[in-house]
């Protein structure tokens, strides 16, 4: 059986009908990462032995006639900045590359219920910043469908690590993109929860008001399900939302007849490439024919989305990433001989150059006399921003638009152009700004065989929406090819 | 030098307020599930958030927010109902997240006030605000002068990191500083009757920093104001601030300016010194905490904890003032300190006769606390047994000077005045029978007074009275021995 190319629903079947044991899929993943993870450099952590030792156990587990939950023995890539007790959490950065965490964040903890297999720990952009996954001191990632390309960023290893099979799913966050943007450049599927959806707790902040947690997967099926096993309210996360939690899954396959759906026209802006575009519009057509009605709307404060996210993303950062200073954990320079000192050479080798921009930013934004006109103006406009999209939810279910202006570039290409590199989220950020949910899913294939992503975005707990658009959309352009490695 | 001391004194006016950090007695830290500690073995008490390890976030303790609350209310302060916390980033080895979390413009309480009995005058102190913090960790730097820029290493305990602190901020309102210390007394004993926090001085539960200027007597503007650290005991915030006083006059006499400057109290000189410059000043750059949620003090709560604050100082003293006929200074004594007033209060529990346990407070208590450099808990004495003892009295089982022999031996050895009695046979002779008997012997064997009596000389009788009580070792009821003696010479 080839039970790399299944997803895990398909692999849940054979385990609960004990076609198969959790061993027997731990051993063909393990192979697959061997063969295939020196070129793309998704695991920062992968031990086999370890993950052999916990597929055995989870075997035990099901052999004394326990419960199978859905991913029980699934195996599943955690990105580096979620913690993990006693596996270490690197965030792909020096100043933590041999921190080990001495607790597992909730959603370890609600995986950890389902008996789940922890595969390794996922490589990222540095402390979740950046959109190629280049800002790695683990080393950058490639695209499994083009090694000269990049995967996408922050979370290009949990991407790539499921479009070249390594995993079935895998968990990323995302602040401004960082799940969306890397999964339609890998061709996969990848959601952001609605702020609040999904604790916060044991994921490593970068920018504490947009960070959210959400699943890889390679169909809306397992995604739905995953959503749905981290979801929920988390009494160590101030911020998590306390309702119940929606059976995710009984939303597919759904008539969308009726449904409306809006397309912002500040997404679809002149940098999108016409390949893209011409993808995105196919999709509406189908939803068209399918029932659904489609609109162009506008939600004019978008245009403003980038300006505020990089002021209020480096704000947050700054402040959060002050407790890497060596006193406690992580790096520390030895030759420092005094306290200044030791700060200043623990950050200025610990972090890497789009660490420290932002940083700089951030600092430079909240500081006396500067933060009236940008961190506070910035809130102000992100409030214009959340009530666009409370307009446009008030008449429309869904939201559509391009995931990422562009298919996956060539590595190297923007490294020394941040600003170019910024603009690759233009279409994502504004979700994060609103705390609204989206999900990013293959929409076709460009003509050198890179994919493209469409985005659903849905109003605040309305994943519901998000799902049944999307199930629409995968029933109508979900393609078999595999990207060759 | 007398005469210019005044002088200066009458040119100049002072100006003070003060920042005081109260630690709350909360079962937990602020943020955290840790329980809070005191020398206990380092860093033992604490857990991923309060060391801020990564990823881990921080929940908001619902009972240091009450105990914020309580203390807004009592120091007359409003409630805001939408209240938040912010960050004020800073790099210091004892704080774990290189940020505290703190209040910044929309603090727990806003504009309340205190007055501050000053025996003659009554100062009203406005509150600005009353926020809520996290504590920091402790430092202790290794080398010979304990100091960290020239200590060899320095080690952290994380213990304190996260306990709840309350700050209480005033306008410039303090003229002096003796009203400085009266109103860090004031407050102090506030915060005992509020049971918010065990205020201890010794263990820093309670500090204060002060800021002062001095401006001319003739002239509204301010002057340049400085910081004053470390002030940790009444004591030291009054000398302190009397030396800055007296320092910032000089250099205003020298024809000098004051500088902006954070100084630091050095007990052992009894002088100031200059911690830095207000170039040196941080730029905190304060944001709202994105961890944390803004709260709502919703006033069915507000009202809730306002109906269950206990009977404060200022309330208390009126109190005894009015219904319990105690006099003005006798009624601030009694009122203004936490723990006289618990022990007088207790007292009263157990024998209502106000006058007469305050009388005792004041006068044989006090003496010998004050002698013995101990405090009234300390003592030996129970409330308990010094109402018995007064109980006694008023009953007339023992006379007065009996009283205070047996107050002593209660002060030394703890035992109940019934037991210190009963043992040393000290109860009061009150039996006719015995007393007749004593009283015949007596007459017997002083002729001469009885002859000086019968003759008029009334003054006689306290002579004879006198053996009586002799004879006695003092315990005859001496009203009774009166009366049988003018009874049997009539």
């Amino acid at each position: 059986m080839d039970l790399i190319n299944l997803s895990a629903h398909e692999l849940n079947g054979f385990i609960k009908s004990k076609e198969v044991s959790v061993l027997d899929i731990a051993q063909d993943y393990a192979q697959r990462i061997e063969s295939v993870d020196e070129k793309i450099n998704a695991f920062i952590t992968f031990d086999k032995n370890v993950f052999f030792s916990k597929a055995k156990e989870i075997d035990a587990y099901i052999r004394s006639g326990n419960e199978i939950f859905d991913f029980t023995g699934i195996p599943v890539a955690i990105k580096d900045n979620i913690c993990t007790k006693g596996v270490r959490t690197t965030c792909a950065s020096r100043i933590l590359s041999s921190y080990i965490s001495v607790y597992d964040a909730t959603v370890i903890k609600k995986l950890n219920a389902q008996h789940f297999l922890m595969v390794g720990k996922a490589n990222m952009d540095e402390f979740a910043m950046g959109s190629s996954n280049e800002n790695s001191s683990f080393g950058a990632v490639r695209n499994p469908w083009n090694l000269d390309y990049v995967p996408g960023g922050s979370s290009g290893g949990p991407a790539a690590s499921v479009a070249a099979s390594e995993v079935p799913c895998s968990l990323g966050s995302d602040t401004g993109g960082s799940i969306r943007q890397p999964a339609s450049l890998c061709g996969v599927v990848g959601m952001k929860p609605t702020y609040g959806r999904v604790s916060r707790y044991g994921l490593i902040a970068f920018a504490s008001s947009l960070d959210q947690i959400g699943p890889f997967t390679r169909d809306i099926k397992d995604c739905a399900a995953l959503l749905e096993a981290i979801s929920g309210y988390d009494e160590f996360d101030s911020t998590s939302i306390n309702t119940n939690v929606p059976r995710y899954k009984s939303f597919l396959n759904s008539d969308i007849k009726g449904m409306k759906v809006g397309i912002p026209k500040e997404l679809m802006v002149k940098e999108i490439d016409l390949q893209v575009k011409e993808s995105v519009e196919n999709v509406l057509k189908m939803l068209e024919k399918s029932g659904a009605i489609v609109e162009e709307i506008s939600l004019p404060s978008l245009e403003y989305a980038l300006s505020v996210y990089y002021i209020i993303a480096p704000s947050e950062a700054s402040s959060n990433l002050s407790r890497y200073d060596g006193v406690r954990y992580g790096y520390r320079n030895m030759d420092a001989r005094t306290l200044r000192e030791m700060y200043k050479k623990t950050r200025a080798e610990g972090f890497g150059p789009e660490v420290k921009r932002r940083i700089m930013i951030g600092t430079y934004c909240l500081s006396a006399g500067y933060y009236d006109a940008y961190y506070d103006k910035a809130q102000k406009v992100r409030t214009l921003i959340i009530n666009d999209f409370k307009n446009a939810f008030s008449t429309y279910d869904v939201l559509i638009s391009p995931t990422s202006p562009t298919t996956a570039f060539k590595i190297g290409d923007k490294v020394d152009d941040p600003l170019r590199m910024y603009l690759s989220d233009i279409c994502t950020i504004p979700v994060n700004l609103a705390g609204i949910p989206a999900i990013s899913l293959p929409a076709g294939i460009s003509k050198t065989g890179l994919p493209i992503g469409v985005q659903v975005i849905g109003d605040l707990l309305r994943e519901d929406n998000v799902l049944k658009i999307a199930s629409a959309i995968e029933s109508d352009v979900k393609w078999k090819i595999k990207p060759q490695i | 030098m007398e005469n210019k001391t005044a002088d200066l004194n009458n040119k100049y006016e002072t100006v003070i307020g003060l920042e005081t950090h109260v630690e709350l007695s909360t079962e937990t830290k602020m943020f955290c599930g840790c329980k809070l500690s005191f020398g206990e073995k380092p860093n033992t008490y604490t857990c991923p958030v309060c060391l801020g390890h990564p990823g881990s976030l921080p929940v908001v303790n619902k009972k240091a927010i009450e105990s914020a609350v309580k203390i807004a209310l009592a120091l007359n302060c409003s409630i805001s109902e939408h209240s938040i916390f912010h960050r004020k980033n800073y790099f210091y080895p004892d704080m774990p997240k290189n940020y505290q979390i703190s209040q910044y413009d929309l603090p727990v309480g806003v504009g309340g006030y205190i007055d501050i009995n000053m025996g003659n005058y009554v100062r009203k102190v406005k509150i600005t605000r009353v926020h809520v913090e996290e504590d920091t960790g402790k430092l202790i730097h290794i080398g010979s002068t304990g100091r960290i820029s020239e200590a060899d290493y320095s080690i952290v305990d994380f213990n304190r990191a996260g306990t709840p602190l309350i700050e209480i901020v005033t306008d410039p309102d303090i003229k002096s500083p003796e009203e400085a210390k009266q109103y860090m007394i004031t407050l102090r004993n506030t915060l005992l009757m509020l049971n918010v926090s065990d205020c201890s001085m010794e263990e820093g539960s309670i500090r204060s920093d002060a800021n002062v200027s001095v401006k001319l007597t003739t002239t509204d503007k301010l002057g340049t104001r400085t910081e004053i650290k470390n002030l940790n005991s009444f004591k030291f915030l009054q000398k302190g601030l009397e030396y800055e006083v007296e320092r910032q006059i000089d250099v205003l006499e020298s024809g000098r300016e004051v500088l902006q400057q954070t100084r630091h109290y050095d007990n052992k000189t009894q002088t100031t010194k200059v911690l830095r410059q207000k170039e040196e000043a941080h730029d905190y750059r304060y944001f709202p905490d994105p961890d944390l949620v803004p709260m709502k003090i919703l006033p069915d709560w507000i009202n809730e904890i306002k109906s269950a604050l206990p009977e404060l100082p200022g309330a208390r003293e009126k109190r005894y003032k009015n219904s319990l006929g105690l006099s003005d200074y006798d009624s601030a004594f009694m009122a203004n300190d936490f723990e006289i007033s618990s022990y007088f209060e207790e007292t009263l529990k157990h024998h209502n006769n106000a006058k007469s346990v305050c009388n005792w407070i004041m006068g044989d208590f006090s003496a010998f606390i004050n002698k013995n450099q101990v405090t009234l808990k300390e003592s030996k004495i129970s409330p308990e047994n010094l109402a018995d003892l007064v109980k006694m009295i008023d009953r007339q089982e023992i006379n007065s000077k009996i009283a205070k022999s047996v107050f002593e031996e209660m002060y030394d050895s703890g035992e109940s005045p019934q037991e210190i009695i009963l043992k040393k046979g000290l109860k009061q002779i009150s039996d006719t029978g015995e007393l007749e008997a004593i009283i015949n012997e007596v007459i017997l064997k002083n002729p001469d007074a009885v002859s000086q009596y019968k003759s008029g000389k009334v003054k006689a009788i306290g002579f004879l009275v006198g053996r009586i009580m002799a004879k006695t070792q003092g315990k005859a009821n001496p009203q009774i021995v009166n009366e049988i003696i003018v009874k049997k010479l009539s």
